[in-house]
């Protein structure tokens, strides 16, 4: 199962760099530098038309940068054809050959290099066990259900011990439970095959869970690059943040940066200090953001600022409290629920103090 | 139940119209295949019961000689026009969309619109020139003469099918390291089949069919069995014709439904 490891492979580095792409006058990718780094999982984040798929796609030899450089462990390949790169994709429909056997899609990038039938029987049946898919070798693929496909998809692209693989919305087309599992499962191959992965998606939750790091893209430009941690608490623009979980935003002034923290007031008067995004000095007023989870309900007066309580929705695991600023916003508060008896929280209506959690707000980039 | 406002089976008069339509279109046939087993020495006179029509054609050395070649016209037009279609198909299906290439279609499928007679008319002009220069008056003029009418009707099926390939799939077997040449030979030309086999059915067929070029085209003793039952129809007819056409029939009918049942296994 571990043959990759055993024989020495490695993962391959992506190199990007300045790559513009333009349709006619469209303009899908603009200016994107990116260090995908060998052994990673590597995911591009986005909605759909920010140019996740087109960057894809040019790393697989299917589209041309209009500018810029592509590199795979230093070496240019912008000029070679997609069977000239020792990169393979997984297709969000899969695009497993109908005509074929399960066994013969998954050995058809071995029978394409000329490799010894013996050598490719080999590989395929490693492959089958690799994706819990044994003695199904001879079905025709258009047999499997939906997430045995995907496994073929996945088996037929990891076969030719590419040094990259692509992954263009893999999961899309699973349903929720099956989802997860391969979530996890994609997880399990990228560790156990140590090829650089590099994973296409609009779910933030996917992102979040199985990217060692996460580049969030928005109109054909690299918005932020960090590890899901880093992103989640820490978004650099608004754009991120927004993106990326539930927010509340709010605005504040600068009174002063020290420490690479700045102390902001509030119009209500309140101080606190906020983390800053790499580089940034700011002054005058700005925006910061804080996440549902990390602010508290108190008694009106004793937290950082004061609001009424509107509505108060149950989630199960947590409860969302939307408490009106006096300013007209609405701000969230996440709680989370205890298994305790029918005597709740606070009630709608009642006046209401929020207090940030300590490191709780972050400054954003404008 | 809940459809049956928008059945047409329910419409009034449908019943009579089917009826209609039915004896309209094989009320002759039906008559011609009868009277192919009619023991009588004439077309209209009954005479009991025979197959002696059949026997007699099958002994007949000019329809043998006309039947193997319309068969090898046939073959060789299908093959030539499925060839060229193919290639054709590919060309427009595998690009993108751009100026003149709706011009192209309607070239590719010309022979549809021409009056075949036209086509004939001006084949056999053309034909004629190239016999005096060349000396040869061999069946190829038939064959070429065939083969581009049969093009666009090799044409239509191959590039349904080609059109509603998934693109993705040349793209996967390019990214699994498949050159151009090989990707068509493992990934298009295997999932092109039908198409193909289609095509070459439905050319084989006009091509047995066809009268008005080969009248035109054939230089003499290249009668095809079509221009031959033509031929006998202007002379003193027996039910030998019948039995002919009736064995045509049977071959048409086989080769259409082998075809409906190629193209319905494409899903």
């Amino acid at each position: 199962m571990t043959h990759s490891r055993a024989t020495g492979a490695h993962g391959g580095a992506i190199g990007l760099n300045g790559i513009k792409k333009w349709f006619g006058t469209f303009q899908a990718v603009d200016d994107v530098t990116l260090d995908i780094r060998s052994n990673e999982f590597f995911t591009l984040l986005g909605p759909s038309g920010c140019g996740k798929t087109t960057l894809l796609r040019m790393i697989a030899g299917f589209e041309l940068p209009t500018e810029g450089s592509l590199t795979l462990d230093g070496a240019e390949i912008s000029s070679l054809l997609p069977n000239q790169r020792p990169v393979n994709t997984v297709f969000q429909n899969y695009a497993l050959f109908p005509h074929l056997t399960v066994a013969e899609n998954i050995g058809f990038g071995l029978k394409m290099l000329g490799r010894p039938k013996a050598e490719t029987a080999a590989v395929v049946a490693d492959m089958l066990k690799l994706v819990h898919l044994e003695g199904r070798g001879d079905d025709p693929v258009t047999q499997l259900s939906g997430g045995q496909q995907q496994r073929v998809a996945l088996a037929r692209a990891l076969a030719p011990r590419p040094k990259v693989l692509l992954l263009d919305e893999p999961l899309s087309a699973l349903d929720l439970k099956l989802r997860k599992s391969m979530q996890i499962e994609l997880k399990r191959l990228q560790a156990e095959t140590g090829i650089t992965f590099i994973f296409v998606t609009h779910d933030q939750e996917e992102a979040l869970t199985m990217s060692d790091r996460i580049a969030v893209m928005s109109s054909g430009k690299v918005r932020q690059v960090g590890t899901a941690r880093e992103i989640y608490d820490r978004p650099a623009d608004r754009f991120v943040a927004d993106f990326i979980g539930e927010t509340n935003f709010l605005e504040a002034t600068v009174e002063r940066v020290e420490a690479g923290r700045a102390v902001l007031r509030l119009p209500s008067g309140a101080t606190l200090t906020a983390g800053l995004p790499d580089g940034l000095s700011p002054s005058g007023k700005v925006s910061f953001v804080i996440r549902p989870e990390h602010a508290g309900l108190v008694a009106a007066g004793s937290g950082t600022i004061d609001g009424t309580l509107g509505n108060v929705v149950y989630f199960g695991t947590d409860t969302h409290y939307h408490v009106h600023l006096d300013d007209g916003a609405t701000f969230i508060v996440r709680r989370q629920n205890a298994r305790a008896g029918a005597s709740g929280g606070p009630e709608a209506g009642q006046r209401v103090g929020i207090l940030f959690g300590e490191d709780a707000a972050q400054i954003l980039r404008d | 139940m809940f459809r049956s406002h928008f059945d047409v089976r329910a419409q009034p008069g449908f019943g009579l119209i089917t009826l209609f339509t039915f004896f309209a279109l094989y009320l002759p046939i039906a008559a011609l295949v009868v009277y192919s087993f009619n023991g009588s020495e004439s077309l209209s006179r009954w005479d009991g019961l025979s197959t002696r029509w059949f026997v007699a054609a099958w002994h007949n050395s000019a329809v043998q000689d006309a039947a193997v070649r319309s068969l090898v016209i046939a073959l060789w037009a299908a093959f030539l026009a499925t060839f060229a279609a193919t290639m054709a198909a590919l060309a427009t299906t595998r690009t993108a969309p751009y100026r003149g290439l709706t011009f192209k279609y309607a070239l590719i499928n010309q022979p549809l619109m021409v009056p075949e007679i036209v086509t004939a008319v001006a084949l056999l002009i053309v034909f004629s020139r190239i016999k005096v220069w060349t000396g040869y008056s061999g069946l190829g003029y038939l064959v070429m003469a065939h083969t581009a009418f049969c093009i666009p009707f090799a044409y239509l099926p191959i590039r349904a099918r080609l059109e509603s390939m998934d693109l993705t799939l040349e793209r996967a077997a390019a990214d699994l390291y498949a050159t151009r040449w090989m990707t068509f030979r493992h990934v298009t030309l295997p999932l092109l089949r039908p198409g193909i086999i289609a095509g070459f059915m439905l050319a084989f067929v006009i091509s047995l069919d066809d009268v008005v070029i080969t009248e035109f085209v054939k230089s003499g003793g290249q009668d095809t069995l079509p221009t031959y039952m033509l031929g006998q129809i202007r002379r003193e007819t027996t039910p030998e014709i019948n039995a002919i056409a009736t064995v045509f029939l049977a071959l048409s009918t086989v080769l259409v439904v082998v075809f409906f049942f190629v193209n319905r296994r494409k899903t």
